[in-house]
């Protein structure tokens, strides 16, 4: 399958259509929604293509394909995916459509801008999740804030702008530390025989994690960590997140949420882990740990917010500190849990989203207090919205139980985190239940007291079609995770022994009397982020 | 000869255009188009000849690959100003065609600093460069701001000379020639000498200046925010290149660069940057906030000489482009709307452009995110490339520095950006702008997303000149 452009057709074809949308004429609603979804359900399609081709049994890049881009810098149009990559690739290429229906009715000003956001925007997350050559990466980790930017600025709510502004430093400050650190990884793979030139190609930097330097190692972590945990975000870099949210039009928070934030998970698992072991094991107590108060704190946060949207913003906190969890407990079953488990929280999120935007078309607000009653003048919407709270809380039987129960098992086996990770851990689905169906009796049971709530509309056809391909999903993955599951495995695999493999070879290297670098204890990184 | 067919077009097309000049006073327009075509028929000469070496008058002038490149960049730059500052002199009454003549004698001089291979020569084309521009920012004669911008220039630019002109006299000093090619052959015999070192620092006051960087850029918000804004322009990119040629050409070398100089360079970097970047946050005037962005750029360009390796050279070439590019247009963009009660000058002013005038306004949004660095504009990889090859010379602080001013970077460009798309207060009637401008701007905005996309052919250019 390999130097097959297929993957770039997948990544370009919506920027292709984009650029198409410009050519025509601004007036022409119909004909630009529906050429936005169109290009959406192409590029859709032909991922599907992907995915049945994918070779479950294979740990490499696969639709691997490569170009030389600046030569001088030894900078390559590199792409493929693995087993990580897949499935975020297919919830992107998934999401944008469903995002792009929902908001057929509700965004009215400025349509053709919109639709070219919404597909640029797409072929910048895929380009993240593609991209095999870090400046590459970096490039489309960057350029996708535009799009984001903008839809946020132009189609938020009343304090957009700060919303806007905030995302776009928050991410940026993060993401130029990690640029310096790409520059400082290329820069050293020219000073060792190995690759022995400037290169900023992922996979020949796999192999010289270890050789870096422990104390470098820390500081280049730190400078990638930072830029992903904000993107996650963990706690305490989280707080552009519920402004962002609350700001974004529908189809953005659904975007934001679904997929956005899983680039900042993906790239631990993708770089951090693998390119930096040593550091990565130094630091995995601390990391967990701030996942865990993100666990905990989200979700105590979510407990008392009064408005839907922010109340499902920090549940995002707490759902994502389990991925975050499942990745530095470093077992096949957690790192599976944790893509798994980004699908999961972009397919629950995304619905609760869609859902809240529903509820605020027709009420045009989202306080908990004004809502009574809705399961008896809305029964469909209560009906989707009962089953995407408990896939969000993790039911047995829906999708969200699969990725939890996996990543909680596999910290509890972890050979390098106490048990009592997952059993604080644990605590959080006990939580999410409770804002959740709490959240949900408020809304959805009781009288209809509001009297502006008792003639709403139930869900339109439109609607009803932008929710059922999520509630299938979120069915299929619950009841037959092994579809998903089957092809994440070898690269979950991979990944650990990756990071895990390369740090005991390392380690076992330096026991040898004589042989070998100065010892490194894992303890011994400790010390160096304190300087 | 051949080769110094760009020069000897330019100088032509001058005292062409003083003629054209003096017999149609009241016509405007053929001097216009005596200029634009001109300047376009030097484009052209620059890249039939731009395979042609040869050195003029016993190495004074030294034609070749890196002075075609300068040469390029300066007629492109001078190209655009012309286009985008005809709207804007006719809307104030003032003459075009002694506009462009100025604007072309300036050129002149920055081509001569390109292609100098001794240093009287480097002066000689400053001095061009600088008196043509002296004029030109007080070219609004009956606005206080322009006189002001006008006098402050001159005065600060004169002290500047004397420095670069003390420089030159020390360096003959202790090296007895003004060769720039003998003086750094020399450069390792003299490294003991102080008067050597003295004359090489004054020589980097001088150049400094110019290129305005900290701590010598208290004349550029002045300047910037009183000259006619496609001056600005003008002056923020090719006057800027000029120097930068001259930086390049004499301290971009590691055998040059002692520890110390090389330490003087980094902390004037880090220090444009960071101050340039800081105080742009808090201006409401758009040429000041660009004037201070300018220092900023300065700075990031000063990092890549800091660095004197090959990334370097090439990184501030490239950068130097993208730059001329990008900055051109911001100011292109300002001159376009700007009208004669000062409207446009002010972040407010901005607000629903990309209603009234959305194409505009893209082109401003793409010129903002270049500036401020971000991918798959050009910006970014002009920066790639400095902080590339500071790191890559052992000065991964300058490069640190330099990303976090980035983020304030980010603040103030994209708080224009905000004003453009996300305010819905009601927007202001703006003029109208021919579709020659609007295009120019357009050409602009596509080089630089293209140099963002495509930069390969271009960088291989460069790596070429040296």
């Amino acid at each position: 399958m390999n130097n097959s452009p297929v993957l770039t057709y997948v990544i370009f074809l919506p920027l292709f259509g984009a650029l198409l949308l410009l050519f025509v004429r601004r007036d022409k609603i119909t004909l630009i929604k529906s050429l936005g979804l169109l290009f959406s359900l192409v590029t859709f399609v032909v991922s599907v293509y992907l995915f049945v081709k994918f070779d479950s049994t294979n740990s490499a890049m696969q639709f691997w394909y490569s170009k030389p881009w600046i030569q001088s810098l030894n900078v390559n149009y590199t792409v493929g995916i693995d087993g990580l990559s897949l499935l975020l690739v297919m919830l992107t290429t998934f999401l944008t459509p469903v995002a792009m229906l929902s908001a057929w009715n509700s965004i009215q000003q400025r349509v053709r801008e919109f639709t070219f956001m919404m597909l640029l925007l797409e072929t910048g997350m895929l380009g993240v999740f593609c991209s095999l050559d870090l400046i590459l990466f970096y490039v489309f980790w960057e350029g996708m804030l535009i799009p984001m930017y903008f839809i946020i600025g132009i189609w938020g709510g009343k304090n957009k702008v700060y919303a806007a502004m905030k995302f776009f430093l928050y991410t940026m400050f993060g993401s130029l530390l990690m640029l310096v650190g790409i520059i400082w990884l290329g820069y050293y793979a020219s000073t060792i025989p190995a690759p022995g030139r400037f290169t900023t190609d992922l996979i020949q930097l796999y192999s010289i994690g270890t050789q870096i330097p422990v104390a470098i190692q820390t500081w280049m972590f730190l400078a990638f960590t930072l830029s992903f945990a904000i993107k996650v975000p963990l706690f305490p870099f989280h707080t552009w997140l519920p402004d962002a949210h609350v700001e974004a039009p529908t189809a953005g928070s659904v975007i934001l949420a679904g997929v956005l934030l899983k680039m900042g998970t993906y790239g631990l698992i993708r770089f951090c882990l693998p390119l930096f072991p040593q550091a990565s094991f130094a630091f995995m107590p601390y990391l967990s740990i701030l996942a865990l108060i993100g666990i905990i704190y989200g979700a105590l946060v979510s407990m008392v917010q009064t408005d839907i949207k922010k109340l499902v913003a920090y549940s995002s906190v707490s759902h994502l500190g389990f991925v975050v969890l499942g990745i530095f407990a470093l077992t096949v079953e957690s790192v599976q849990g944790s893509i798994i488990q980004m699908v999961n929280h972009g397919l629950s999120t995304g619905a609760l989203f869609l859902i809240v935007g529903m509820i605020y078309d027709r009420r045009h607000t989202r306080e908990i207090s004004e809502f009574g009653g809705l399961a008896k003048v809305m029964p469909i919407l209560s009906t989707f919205f009962m089953i995407v709270s408990l896939s969000s809380i993790g039911l047995p039987g829906l999708n969200g139980f699969v990725g939890e129960f996996l990543i909680l098992l596999g910290s509890f086996t972890s050979k390098f985190l106490s048990e009592w990770f997952a059993i604080i851990g644990a605590t959080g689905v006990i939580f999410a239940a409770i804002y959740l169906l709490w959240m949900y009796q408020r809304v959805v049971f009781g009288k209809v007291d509001n009297p502006a709530n008792r003639n709403l509309s139930d869900l339109s056809i439109r609607e009803i079609a932008v929710l059922v391909p999520v509630i299938v999903l979120i069915f299929w993955i619950g009841v037959y995770p092994g579809t998903f599951l089957a092809k994440t495995e070898a690269s979950a695999r991979q990944a650990v022994l990756r990071t895990a493999g390369q740090y005991q070879l390392r380690n076992l290297a330096v026991t040898k009397p004589g042989g070998g670098p100065q010892a490194i204890q894992p303890g011994e990184g400790n010390t160096g982020h304190k300087e | 000869m051949f080769s110094l067919l760009p020069i000897l077009c330019l100088a032509g097309l001058g005292l062409v255009l003083l003629i054209v000049d003096s017999l149609q006073r009241r016509n405007d327009h053929a001097g216009y188009w005596v200029t634009i075509f001109g300047l376009a028929a030097c484009i052209l000469a620059s890249f039939l000849t731009l395979d042609s070496h040869s050195e003029v008058s016993g190495n004074m002038i030294i034609i070749g690959g890196y002075s075609h490149f300068f040469g390029l960049l300066f007629l492109i730059s001078a190209l655009l100003t012309v286009v985008l500052s005809k709207e804007y002199l006719q809307r104030a009454q003032r003459p075009v065609g002694g506009f462009c003549l100025l604007v072309i004698f300036a050129t002149i001089g920055m081509m001569l600093i390109a292609s100098a291979g001794n240093l009287i020569m480097v002066f000689l084309g400053i001095e061009l460069m600088s008196i043509s521009l002296y004029v030109l920012a007080g070219f609004f004669r009956d606005r206080v701001k322009s006189n002001e911008s006008s006098l402050k220039y001159f005065l600060l630019g004169a002290f500047a000379t004397g420095f670069l002109l003390y420089g030159i006299a020390l360096i003959y000093g202790a090296s007895g020639t003004t060769s720039i090619a003998l003086i750094l052959e020399k450069c390792p015999a003299l490294s003991a000498s102080k008067i050597f070192w003295s004359g090489i620092a004054l020589l980097f006051v001088g150049l400094a200046f110019k290129v305005a960087a900290v701590p010598f850029h208290m004349w550029v918000p002045d300047v910037y925010e009183g000259a006619p804004t496609p001056v600005s322009g003008f002056m923020s990119t090719g006057a800027k290149a000029a120097a930068f040629s001259a930086i390049v050409m004499i301290f971009a070398r590691p055998f040059v660069q002692g520890d110390s100089i090389k330490l003087v360079i980094s902390i004037t970097a880090a220090a444009s940057m960071i101050l340039g970047n800081i105080v742009a946050v808090s201006q409401t005037n758009i040429k000041r906030m660009l004037a201070y962005s300018s220092i900023a750029h300065a700075g990031y360009m000063l990092a890549g000489v800091a660095a004197a390796n090959q990334l370097g050279r090439t990184g501030v070439l490239f950068y130097l482009i993208v730059y001329t590019f990008m900055n051109v247009g911001a100011f292109g963009v300002i001159s376009l709307l700007e009208s004669e009660e000062e409207r446009f000058l002010s972040f407010g002013d901005y607000s629903g452009l990309a209603k009234t005038r959305p194409f505009l306004a893209a082109l401003m949004a793409v010129f903002m995110f270049s500036l401020s660095g971000i991918p798959p504009f050009a910006g970014f990889l002009g920066k790639y490339y400095v902080f590339a090859a500071a790191v890559n010379a052992h000065l991964t602080w300058l490069a640190i520095i330099g990303v976090l001013t980035s983020v304030v970077g980010v603040y103030y460009y994209l708080r224009l950006v905000v004003v453009m798309y996300f305010d819905d207060r009601e927007p202001i009637a703006t003029n109208p702008s021919s579709i020659v401008s609007v295009a120019a701007l357009g050409c602009a905005a596509v080089v630089v997303i293209y140099l963002g996309i495509f930069p390969s052919w271009v960088i291989a250019f460069i790596d070429r000149l040296f």
